[in-house]
């Protein structure tokens, strides 16, 4: 029964550190939408090119790791100034779908670029922290979890924290969700919009390349990361498009029933469910709670 | 409102005419290598028939879906069970059945579209696209208990006549992808589309006026699945002629998505357009890069910059025609008319009929 029961603390909690991965993708987007409205469904894209350029820099040039991570942030900014330049602003008065269609664009111009830029081959990232467990907790607790799922869970936290201070308590966090609430009233009263949109694309871009580095060093930086970064959609839906405590708790929901269903329901159907339940999950949420579990409620003007 | 069916102008009949003549009697007399029916007319009138799909959810009804490739495979696979297991039902039955399949289905995971729309309703679609295939992938049954994982597709035989050359296949392609052109143009003048086009153009208006959303955006999602079932059924056995369901993954989606935006959204002429240009283009320039460079440029990196400029014509048709190309191209021929207005038929007429 105890050893039930540490196997299943085993999954759950294995599936929930794994959700965070998912979090820190889903934070870029509710960044995003947070203060444009737009739905950027480049995301997963600019996390792949972020964490490939890094990989470039690193191995290609031999530029140390922590200058290398400088220059990719860095890139990451240059991609917010030309999307905010050739992508944004001529789509200012554009409807909601074709800014969608649009960033969907974006991401096939980011993925051929990193490609053809830094090849296609499948490259390791090492940050020097193993995807082993840790032997201190496995002794002590019994439980075998991951290091590397660890940092991800303790980056995470302190990017929540960090952003979660800067729209509520600065002045740019003000500016922020005045442009997301009415971007025409904001800079009418002297809101500079596109350095709002250049800061918040940069901050997206700098959170993608975290959140590849966690991808990365966990099943090594390729092209496959975009589809997992597609997950981050459901894991939106559940927490709700503007909530940034909300991408993390719907990170955490879908790693954790996506674990437990894969163990424990998984085996019955020959496995791998885990490729469509978070889908399905998300179709239940919108059933029910369309504007997710912290989101605002939608309303559309008639 | 009264139905607007089979009804047809003459200019209607007149393109018809231009279209049957080209693909029936010309191709066929003066293209006679294999490579363009087996790698580039079939796969595109498959595609393009895949897009008309697209197109009625998308862009007549405007439900934002990206699950085309999910519900080709249910029509694929459908198709290669009902040859299999039925194979009283003949060719054409069969073909008509995935698609009722592929139909089921697109009722199934259109549902959500009744409750949330825009990027929400892509999310439940892509459910679709992952859900059928990975049940196709681990239920045996579906593929026969088959352990390599690729199946060769059955033979098209039809009244007990084989159609296996390439150009018989394409005649198959042509004949399914004309009928089902004719009647998805039908529906869309006829009351159905106009149905679509309301929801699409202003759903709670559309409603006040009585179009019931639930009847007409199921109605529209199972008639696209539908288009894409039979569309993934001709692209399995004419074109790949083997199953597997990595073939219908996330990225022909993508690729349908880009079709039929790139085309024109909410037009069935648009569909042809962008699957012809999304096809041909990456062929043209794979040309280049052998011919003009001599192979100096990697395959990777041409297939790279095919992504980059896919993903940069979407940007800047959005931005500057997001109509598509089938809106550039109506653009042209106005400024045709314009330029030169003696080419118009009702002007000749009317000025041959002043002179006598």
């Amino acid at each position: 029964m105890v050893e039930e029961l540490l196997f299943f603390m085993e999954v759950l909690v294995g599936g929930l550190l794994a959700g965070t991965m998912y979090s820190l993708v889903a934070l870029g987007f509710v960044l995003i939408f947070k203060a444009s409205a737009t739905f950027n469904f480049s995301q997963g894209a600019m996390v792949f090119f972020s964490v490939l350029a890094f990989c470039g820099f690193m191995q290609d040039f031999n530029i140390p790791f922590v200058l290398a991570f400088i220059l990719a942030a860095l890139l990451m900014v240059v991609v917010g100034l030309c999307t905010e330049r050739f992508v944004l602003r001529p789509l200012m008065n554009a409807s909601e779908d074709t800014v969608l269609m649009a960033t969907i664009g974006l991401g096939y111009v980011l993925e051929g670029l990193a490609q053809a830029a830094w090849g296609v081959e499948v490259r390791r990232l090492d940050l020097g922290i193993g995807d082993f467990p840790v032997p201190w907790i496995a002794d002590n607790l019994k439980l075998f979890i991951s290091a590397l799922d660890i940092t991800a869970g303790v980056v995470a936290a302190i990017m929540i924290i960090g952003l979660f201070l800067l729209f509520k308590y600065t002045k740019i966090g003000l500016g922020l969700r005045a442009v997301a609430d009415d971007a025409g009233a904001a800079s009418s009263i002297g809101i500079p919009l596109k350095h709002i949109m250049l800061l918040v694309w940069s901050a997206a871009g700098v959170v993608a390349l975290v959140a590849g580095c966690m991808w990365g060093a966990r099943a090594g930086v390729q092209f496959a990361l975009v589809d997992l970064a597609l997950k981050a959609l459901p894991v939106l839906i559940i927490g709700g498009f503007s909530s940034i405590p909300g991408a993390i708790i719907g990170g955490l929901i879908i790693g954790a029933v996506e674990k437990v269903l894969e163990v424990y329901i998984g085996p019955f159907f020959g496995g791998a469910i885990e490729g469509w339940a978070p889908y399905v999950l998300a179709i239940f949420f919108l059933l029910y709670r369309p504007e997710g579990l912290f989101g605002e409620k939608i309303i559309r003007r008639v | 409102m009264k139905p607007v069916f089979m009804t047809y102008t003459k200019k209607d009949i007149i393109n018809l005419a231009i279209c049957m003549v080209l693909s029936v009697l010309i191709i066929p007399t003066f293209i006679k290598t294999e490579y363009w029916y087996t790698s580039i007319l079939i796969p595109w009138l498959c595609l393009a028939l895949a897009t008309i799909g697209q197109q009625i959810v998308m862009g007549y009804t405007g439900q934002l879906a990206l699950g085309a490739a999910g519900f080709m495979a249910a029509g694929a696979f459908a198709m290669f069970n009902l040859i299999l297991r039925v194979p009283d039902l003949g060719f054409v039955g069969s073909l008509i059945m995935s698609g009722l399949i592929a139909a089921a289905f697109g009722i199934l995971f259109g549902l959500p579209s009744l409750k949330v729309r825009g990027i929400y309703l892509m999310v439940a679609t892509l459910a679709s696209q992952f859900f059928i295939i990975w049940m196709i992938d681990k239920f045996g049954w579906f593929k026969n208990y088959d352990s390599s994982g690729i199946i060769t597709a059955q033979d098209i035989v039809i009244l007990g006549k084989p159609f296996t050359t390439p150009l018989a296949m394409y005649f198959v392609c042509l004949a399914v992808t004309t009928v089902l052109t004719l009647l998805a143009m039908n529906m869309a003048r006829g009351s159905t589309g106009r149905n679509w086009m309301a929801v699409r153009d202003m759903d709670i208006a559309a409603e006040s006026m009585g179009v019931s959303l639930l009847r007409t955006k199921v109605q529209a999602f199972a008639i696209s699945a539908f288009y894409c079932g039979v569309a993934g059924a001709l692209f399995a056995f004419c074109y790949l002629k083997s199953l597997e369901p990595v073939a219908f993954d996330i990225k022909l989606s993508f690729k349908i998505l880009f079709m039929c935006i790139l085309g024109g959204l909410g037009t069935i002429n648009g569909a042809f357009i962008g699957a012809a240009f999304i096809l041909l283009f990456p062929v043209l320039l794979n040309a280049i890069g052998n011919n003009v460079f001599h192979g100096a440029i990697d395959a990777t990196i041409i297939s790279s910059i095919e992504q980059v400029i896919f993903g940069g014509l979407m940007i800047i048709f959005m931005i500057y025609e997001p109509l598509g190309m089938a809106k550039l191209w109506e653009n042209i021929k106005q400024k045709w008319k314009t330029k030169f207005p003696s080419i118009n038929l009702k002007n000749l007429k009317s000025s041959l009929s002043k002179k006598s």
